[in-house]
């Protein structure tokens, strides 16, 4: 996989939330996404960095365009150093959340996206990545 | 902007969401609403979103929650003007949204909202129009 371009966000705040779907759709319209997939990307990436905000304590997310052989398309990643995920499985279940939220943030970036990896260790922080091919 | 404006049509609230509302702004704008529909005994809310290009689970509790405060209320809510690529998002999301219902438009909306207003109303005489 080349990657063709890659930019970092840090993300403290709600606000740095918004500011992460901004240069999500920006990469989106870029690539040339359709409006659907645009859609779908930008929701996935706002669900994960509010997740670095509000469980990660705060963290960084990366925004690449990248292209495999002819294909080209978004690479996202969202890093936190905070406590991490103790049960995985448990994490990506709709409803489960540990934040008063709705429990759909892991599980809905999952199902809005082409790829996605999630990989965490209690006291090791978090760290996902997803990926929206055009 | 640092506040949602709330207009009032006559027994109704109209809100209409045209930035991207980080999360503080969308709880005042439930608080601001719940309130509102205390102060001027509104008998329903209409919230347009048509300039909402994405919908993530945070805004989607948002809707919900004014639904279900204002339904405490005695008002109906109503949700207009969802972009098709929010819809299909929503979806798959799996994001349902309880006690929220939808119209194509405004002039749908507050269609609905009189009607389900009007049948609610102890003077209204059924009879009159059967």
């Amino acid at each position: 996989m080349t990657v063709e371009q890659s930019r970092e966000l840090t993300v403290a705040s709600q606000d740095d939330v918004v500011l992460v779907r901004q240069a999500v759709r920006s990469a989106a319209l870029q690539i040339g996404l359709n409006l659907i997939d645009q859609t779908k990307v930008v929701t996935a990436a706002s669900e994960l960095a509010r997740n670095t905000v509000v469980h990660g304590g705060g963290g960084l997310t990366r925004v690449e365009i990248v292209s495999e052989g002819t294909k080209r398309g978004i690479r996202l990643t969202f890093e936190d150093k905070g406590k991490g995920i103790a049960d995985l499985d448990q994490a990506m279940k709709d409803g489960f959340t540990t934040g008063g939220g709705l429990g759909l943030g892991l599980g809905g970036a999952k199902r809005l996206s082409n790829d996605f990896h999630l990989e965490s260790r209690p006291g090791e922080g978090t760290r996902v990545t997803i990926a929206r091919w055009k | 902007m640092d506040k949602i404006p709330i207009l009032r049509l006559g027994k109704f609230l109209l809100v209409t969401i045209q930035v991207d509302m980080h999360d503080r702004l969308a709880l005042t704008l439930q608080d601001d609403l719940t309130s509102q529909i205390v102060s001027t005994r509104a008998r329903g809310v209409l919230i347009d979103i048509s300039a909402l290009d994405i919908i993530d689970s945070f805004i989607g509790r948002m809707l919900a929650n004014i639904a279900g405060m204002a339904r405490i209320l005695d008002a109906e809510t109503v949700v207009v003007g969802m972009q098709p690529s929010v819809a299909i998002t929503l979806v798959e999301l799996g994001l349902s949204l309880p006690g929220v219902r939808t119209a194509l438009n405004v002039d749908r909306g507050m269609e609905l909202l009189r009607a389900s207003s009007a049948s609610e109303d102890p003077g209204f005489d059924r009879r009159a129009i059967s």
